[in-house]
């Protein structure tokens, strides 16, 4: 075999590839516009933080203490005080129609068990459609709901024996959250949004790329050139390799530049992660492009893949609360490896050192998806 | 109009998919593959937080402060640290991602002056699990606070009880805080965009890539015709898998379903002549397949998940986005598709949303049909 032949006719593939995908502006706006929009749309509109819970309170002890607690919640940045009701029907009411998710009554008596040293109760009716939110808010009264016991305490020592006020034992937690101080969501969706669009975008690429001759015909005529198998497949797959580099680097610029993601790790580990990454999703797009005949076929076929893939590789909810099969499961997703090295460059800046294992895991899902779609896509085509 | 040429386009349109058995299956699957994930697998609570523990006190009471996160749920301790750096090696490798550290003297701070302060390290490039997970930390420490202060009263005499506030909560509409319940309607609305908008992109750009459009163009069929026969398909395929996805949520599931089943499937139909409309616009307009299924990827599926209220909650997002998801179909389909499920609310108070989905509907119908004209080139 003439290596010097070879690589000429590889060279000649990927010229016909790039010029095919680059032809016209419609399709070279496809490479890299969606992947623009739906970085920017996440990073704006993937928010998990719930604040300003809209919420309505009936104050039927209008006391001292019990206005006291009222304004504790109108304080607090986690609550809106959407209406102050003035009985018990116009709670129901609002949650029926959705006018606050939360209804806060203060029986008569409330003071007085305070004062007595008891606990208070305060009923509260929460709309739980969404579950998530209910949660997150239901936790947030009980937090506003202890600082004012805890002060309401503070200051009834104070008035039995105020000599004893700066021995009432106490301990508080003092939170340090790392490598994200400011809680930002967009920190946390930006690295992930970038493996699932590299993902979605370049195994539809190869996808639709082979499959296309396919359907409309021109593989037989590429077959009976001289090329050989391999050298088909490397000069397919290689312009796609590029684009999905060029992407990586658009799409890492926006998320540090626009929206103000670190990037501490090194700049070499990234591209070392994005490219076994894209490796992997080549893979993957060939191995779809040999179960395909037509272009539908093989986008529903990749559907089929891919939700799976994103719901179980710990981008929008935590692994760690799975349960202990799919965490196992998880190991043969090569995006959970991405999802995870991406953030841990992003922000925790860590090196090889680390992260060798899951690129390890990323890099051998490559090789068998690579491998395993050559040896099929020989079947395929005679 | 005929009513032949239609059903000829449609026998044309159910022969190309039935030919293809396996996108039929892998079609009506994907809303089962989805549900069980989310009812199985994916999990929106945060529970088990992996926690690693650093008692540089390493006395009693620092002990029995501890023990205190080892009866929840919502940690898991997988590691007893012995210094800093090893803190730092297991949030760097991932093995928790949470620390908490009692620092020296502990024991003897909280007898001498009463305070005593604990540290809790997070590992925030989940920035949603550290914020719940210093709640829930923070939630421990308190009833800790709580335990020994009534202790120390106790011990000097100042009565038996602490005052406190305790909320009982009654959650309506999803009594057990489901996640399941919650997503449901998220998944259909999903799903119907997937199968309406994904497919449907697809079958006038085939037409045209293959060449068969000139075919299609000569024979005496409409435009109309063409547009009536080659959705209806796809029009059925969505409502059986909005069937499959909602019987399975309510009888598998046990997600409870308490409004009507009409206005389920009345809305259902409108968004799916929403989603269909505008897959057959974009197939008309991009003519290669993979434009088209770019395009429906970003103006379907993608606004579906993210913008609808799915799973980010919209009141939560910038102005400017919620601005945009005003003009969303998804966005009121899932709503009520909520209220239909968990709230039972009557039709009458759902007229808001359903009048706009019907008024969004027509404007695609008449866009997609417009769209497309028959002629070459």
């Amino acid at each position: 075999m003439n290596i010097r032949e070879a690589i000429e006719r590889i060279r000649q593939m990927m010229k016909k590839e790039f010029i095919e995908t680059l032809r016209d502006p419609h399709t070279r706006w496809l490479l890299f516009g969606p992947a623009l929009i739906q970085m920017v749309i996440f990073g704006y509109a993937a928010t998990m933080e719930i604040k300003h819970v809209s919420l309505a309170v009936l104050d039927q002890d209008n006391t001292q203490e019990s206005r006291e607690l009222v304004s504790h919640f109108s304080v607090s940045r986690y609550f809106r005080i959407a209406k102050y009701a003035a009985e018990r029907d116009e709670l129901r009411k609002g949650i029926d129609r959705g006018d606050f998710l939360l209804a806060v009554e203060i029986d008569s008596g409330f003071a007085q068990r305070l004062r007595n040293g008891q606990g208070a109760t305060v009923q509260v009716i929460a709309d739980s459609s969404n579950s998530n939110t209910a949660l997150v808010a239901l936790g947030y009264l009980s937090q506003v709901g202890a600082t004012f016991a805890e002060e309401f305490q503070i200051d009834r020592i104070h008035r039995i024996a105020p000599q004893l006020v700066s021995f009432v034992p106490q301990v508080d937690l003092e939170a340090r959250p790392w490598f994200n101080e400011g809680l930002l969501s967009e920190w946390y969706f930006v690295p992930g949004v970038l493996g699932n669009l590299m993902l979605i975008l370049i195994m539809n690429l190869t996808a639709f790329a082979v499959v296309r001759e396919r359907e409309i015909g021109t593989l037989e005529q590429v077959m009976v050139t001289p090329i050989r198998r391999w050298e088909f497949i490397v000069g397919k797959t290689v312009p796609f390799f590029l684009i999905g580099c060029f992407d990586a680097t658009m799409l890492t610029l926006i998320g540090t530049i626009w929206f103000g993601v670190p990037l501490r790790g090194h700049i070499a580990v990234l591209a070392i992660g994005v490219m076994v990454f894209l490796l992997a999703a080549l893979g993957l797009g060939l191995l779809l492009s040999t179960m395909a005949a037509t272009q539908q076929q093989s986008m529903i076929t990749a559907f089929f893949f891919t939700m799976p893939m994103t719901s179980l590789s710990g981008f929008g909810t935590p692994i760690s609360s799975m349960p202990p099969f799919f965490q196992k499961l998880s190991y043969f997703n090569p995006l959970r490896h991405v999802v995870l090295i991406l953030r841990s460059i992003f922000l925790k800046g860590v090196g090889l050192d680390v992260l060798w294992p899951n690129m390890l895991l990323m890099a051998g899902f490559a090789f068998l998806m690579l491998s395993v779609s050559v040896l099929r896509f020989r079947k395929s085509v005679e | 109009m005929s009513w032949t040429r239609i059903i000829a386009m449609t026998r044309k349109e159910v022969l190309q998919i039935v030919r293809d058995p396996r996108s039929l299956l892998i079609i009506l699957v994907i809303p089962l593959v989805q549900l069980f994930i989310f009812g199985y697998a994916v999990n929106l609570d945060v529970k088990h937080v992996p926690l690693c523990i650093y008692d540089r006190d390493g006395t009693q009471t620092s002990q029995d402060f501890l023990k205190h996160f080892q009866a929840t749920d919502y940690f898991n301790i997988v590691r007893v640290s012995d210094s800093y750096s090893d803190i730092v090696r297991n949030i760097d490798h991932a093995v928790c991602s949470v620390a908490v550290v009692v620092p020296p003297q502990f024991a003897e701070n909280l007898q001498s002056s009463g305070h005593a302060s604990l540290q809790a390290i997070l590992d925030a490039s989940d920035s949603n699990s550290a914020s719940i997970g210093i709640g829930y930390a923070q939630a421990i420490v308190q009833s800790y606070s709580s335990e020994i202060q009534i202790a120390w009263q106790q011990e000097r005499g100042l009565g038996a009880g602490v005052p406190s506030v305790t909320f009982e909560p009654r959650t309506w509409f999803n009594e057990d805080l489901e996640s399941m319940a919650n997503l449901v309607p998220g998944v259909v609305a999903l799903v119907m965009a997937v199968v309406g908008a994904f497919l449907t992109s697809l079958t006038i750009a085939r037409e045209w890539e293959r060449g068969t459009m000139e075919q299609l163009i000569s024979t005496p069929v409409g435009k109309l015709e063409i547009q009536i026969g080659k959705l209806f398909p796809y029009f059925v395929i969505g409502i059986a898998d909005t069937a499959i996805c909602a019987g399975t949520a309510v009888w598998w599931f046990g997600v409870p379903f308490r409004g009507s089943w009409i206005v389920l499937f009345g809305c259902s139909m409108l968004f799916l002549l929403v989603v269909l409309s505008l897959g057959y616009y974009i197939s008309v307009t991009a003519r290669s397949q993979l434009g088209a299924c770019q395009m429906a990827l970003l103006a379907t599926f993608l606004p579906t998940f993210l913008l609808s209220g799915f799973i980010f909650p919209i009141d939560q997002m910038p102005i400017v986005v919620q601005w945009i998801t005003a003009i969303l179909p998804a966005r009121y389909y899932v709503s009520i598709l909520r209220n239909v499920f968990l709230k039972g609310t009557e039709v009458r108070l759902l007229a808001g949303d359903i009048f706009v989905l019907a008024a969004i509907a027509v404007a695609l119908v008449a866009l997609a049909t417009r769209s497309f004209q028959k002629r070459l080139g």
